[in-house]
């Protein structure tokens, strides 16, 4: 494998690592004492995952009320929400599956964490339409299509809201099961080194008895391919179903058929933006710095570059499509974007997606952990303002100006936005606690890439090639 | 495995290189392989010992497949046959729009179907007891298990692996698992 390679490749690990070095750092974060830094932080973000429950439990008690929807504007913080955290969730498919198929080695120190952060995300993303159902626990009900007391009367299958449940629901389930298959080889490293026997029963039974024989090899590779391969259309699909919740409807500013490449190209941004946002933090906290290095972070600016310049040019093609088209509601619309009461969120949208992302043209700047870092928060901002601005400012226009309306949410929906943080950055921190944050069975098989001569040195080569030949 | 009492006979190796080419080597030399052992997924591997490629494709195609059919009965059923609503005067089968929820299945019921396959093809069910060779075996150590049986001539196996940097060889009972003491008997 290594020999294809070019010499002249950076190694992809640095600090001279052996095998055995690998397995002791990355399970060494999950076997001793956790670190004051991560006790802080589990801490606090549960405690805020803990103010959002309770907000959403005193909303579903009270109803949607609680919400600063109006008639006019009837999506507002959840849909964006939604919207947001589904984006989020498309950069760890990026990485495990995508990256995986253009054989791009360095994703195998990132895609574990990135694996993690769609699941979460995911989670996140569910929890909103889910809520704003008013009463979940029937509205849930009513969109699988089931045999039921009303007829039976069957969900709409015409209807992008409902290809959107069955889009979200495949693709947390794949990506649960990719995630689930990448971890069983390194669950049973864990397994194999546990002395406790809690441990040894936790990680027993997730490792599901693997061995590390060939013959399952010889399987697994080729399962793990076929979920890249499966994985890849999905995570396109699932933001193009997304984008179809707007496009497939009249709304100026909504009705246009740029949607689902932007959408896409903005989903992978924002979640390129947000696994760098985990990983500055896991390599500062946890002691990675030589599995995720520069080299790493360097290529996630590159791609945030490339996609952040998509959804610029994105930008600019709804303003010029808007000219174009001669309506003037469509006109009207993107104006208003960008001159009326809701232009604040129009310009923060545009300087944190389209501006600030320029920077990263540099060298020095892609480089530095701390500028990515800046960066990276500028991205999220921009990219839930970037939902936000679709959304509140397409609906609070209406055809007829008697039904303009303004949206100001109310504490309730500031209250659950921030707890979705909470809720994703707790689980984060246990999963980064219980199994293992890099995926060293896949870092392992990319050691030797750029070290071929160091290798060669050692005269393994040749002597066994004659004395098999005997 | 119960039924093969061969006993077996196993090198440890601490390079993927010098484990493959003992592997061809073997191979070569016509050895039945017990089984062999690796950390990580090394290309080349399965082809030296002689594996051939997964058929596990042919689950995710044909689950896909049914996945796909079985969708768009279902969604022909709900709304063409059981209750035709009438929404907007539309088509009651609008082939473009079950397109969304087909492809859906489709990677649904492959990629569940291919997950379950993978675990049936390789027997592995939570809260199975792995057989190890060596404790660190699925941390950075090769194992390559040979069966002991009328092909096997221990000179040559043993040529085979002092040849490629073998930091162990033993002879094993039919049934050596570490998990079962330290002397390996069951």
């Amino acid at each position: 494998m290594a020999h294809h390679y070019s010499e002249l490749r950076m190694p992809l690990v640095h600090g001279g690592k052996t095998m055995h070095d690998i397995t002791n750092d990355v399970c060494g974060s999950i076997e001793g004492k956790p670190s004051m830094l991560w006790w802080v932080g589990w801490m606090v973000s549960g405690l805020v995952a803990l103010m959002g429950v309770l907000t959403i439990a005193y909303q579903v008690y009270k109803g949607i009320g609680t919400w600063g929807l109006n008639k006019t504007v009837g999506w507002g913080f959840d849909i964006t929400n939604f919207v947001f955290w589904i984006g989020i969730g498309h950069a760890g498919t990026l990485i495990s599956a995508v990256l995986f198929l253009f054989r791009q080695k360095w994703r195998t120190s990132i895609n574990r964490s990135a694996e993690a952060m769609t699941l979460f995300a995911v989670m996140c993303a569910g929890l909103f339409p889910v809520i704003h159902m008013g009463r979940p626990w029937i509205g849930f009900l009513w969109a699988a299509p089931y045999p039921n007391l009303r007829g039976p009367l069957w969900v709409n299958i015409r209807s992008p809201l409902l290809w959107d449940v069955f889009a979200i629901s495949t693709y947390f389930s794949i990506s649960a099961v990719f995630w689930f298959i990448g971890l069983i080889p390194d669950v049973a490293t864990v397994r194999d080194r546990a002395k406790h026997w809690a441990r040894k029963f936790f990680y027993g039974t997730l490792s599901m008895g693997w061995r590390g024989s060939v013959r399952h090899w010889n399987h697994y590779e080729t399962t793990y391919m076929i979920f890249a391969g499966l994985a890849t259309p999905l995570v396109f699909s699932v933001h193009t179903i997304v984008s179809m919740d707007f496009a497939t409807s009249v709304l100026p500013g909504w009705h246009t058929t740029i949607f689902p490449p932007y959408f896409v190209a903005g989903a992978i941004f924002s979640g390129f933006a947000m696994v760098l946002t985990l990983l500055l933090i896991a390599r500062e906290t946890m002691n990675l710095k030589q599995y995720i290095t520069q080299d790493h972070l360097e290529n996630m600016g590159k791609v945030i570059i490339l996609t952040g310049s998509m959804v610029g040019l994105a930008y600019g093609t709804e303003m010029f499509m808007a000219w174009y088209s001669g309506s003037m509601y469509e006109q009207y619309a993107f104006i208003n974007r960008a001159t009326g009461p809701f232009a604040w969120s129009y310009w923060i949208m545009v300087s944190c997606n389209v501006i600030s992302p320029q920077t990263l043209w540099f060298r020095k700047l892609r480089r530095s952990p701390i500028f990515l870092f800046i960066m990276s928060i500028f991205v999220n901002i921009g990219m839930w303002f970037e939902r936000f601005v679709i959304i509140v400012t397409s609906l609070h226009r209406d055809y007829l100006p008697s039904s303009w309306a303004h949206y100001y949410p109310t504490h309730i929906e500031v209250m659950e936005l921030i707890g979705s943080f909470g809720i994703f950055f707790f689980l984060f921190f246990c999963f980064i606690r219980l199994l293992p944050g890099i995926a060293f069975g896949e870092v392992k098989g990319v050691m030797k890439m750029g070290q071929k001569h160091k290798h060669d040195d050692k005269p393994t080569r040749e002597a066994p090639a004659e004395v098999s030949h005997v | 495995m119960s039924d093969e009492e061969n006993n077996l006979f196993f090198g440890v190796f601490t390079d993927e290189d010098d484990c493959l080419e003992a592997t061809k080597a073997c191979t070569e030399a016509n050895f039945t392989y017990h089984d062999v052992i690796a950390p990580y997924a090394v290309h080349g591997l399965d082809r030296a010992m002689g594996l051939p490629f997964s058929k596990i494709t042919w689950v995710t195609f044909l689950c896909g497949t049914m996945g796909c059919a079985l969708s768009f009965l279902g969604m022909a059923y709900m709304s063409h046959w059981d209750w035709p609503l009438n929404i907007g005067g539309k088509e009651t089968l609008p082939i473009p729009a079950l397109i969304p929820i087909m492809f859906e299945l489709t990677v649904l019921f492959g990629g569940v179907c291919t997950m379950l396959a993978l675990f049936v093809f390789c027997f592995l069910y939570p809260g199975k007891q792995a057989r190890l060779f060596h404790a660190r075996q699925t941390d950075d150590r090769f194992v390559i298990v040979l069966e002991m049986d009328e092909d096997f001539i221990e000179a040559r196996a043993r040529e085979i692996f002092t040849a490629n940097h073998a930091e162990d060889i033993r002879e094993v009972d039919a049934d050596y698992d570490i998990n079962s003491g330290p002397e390996g008997a069951a």
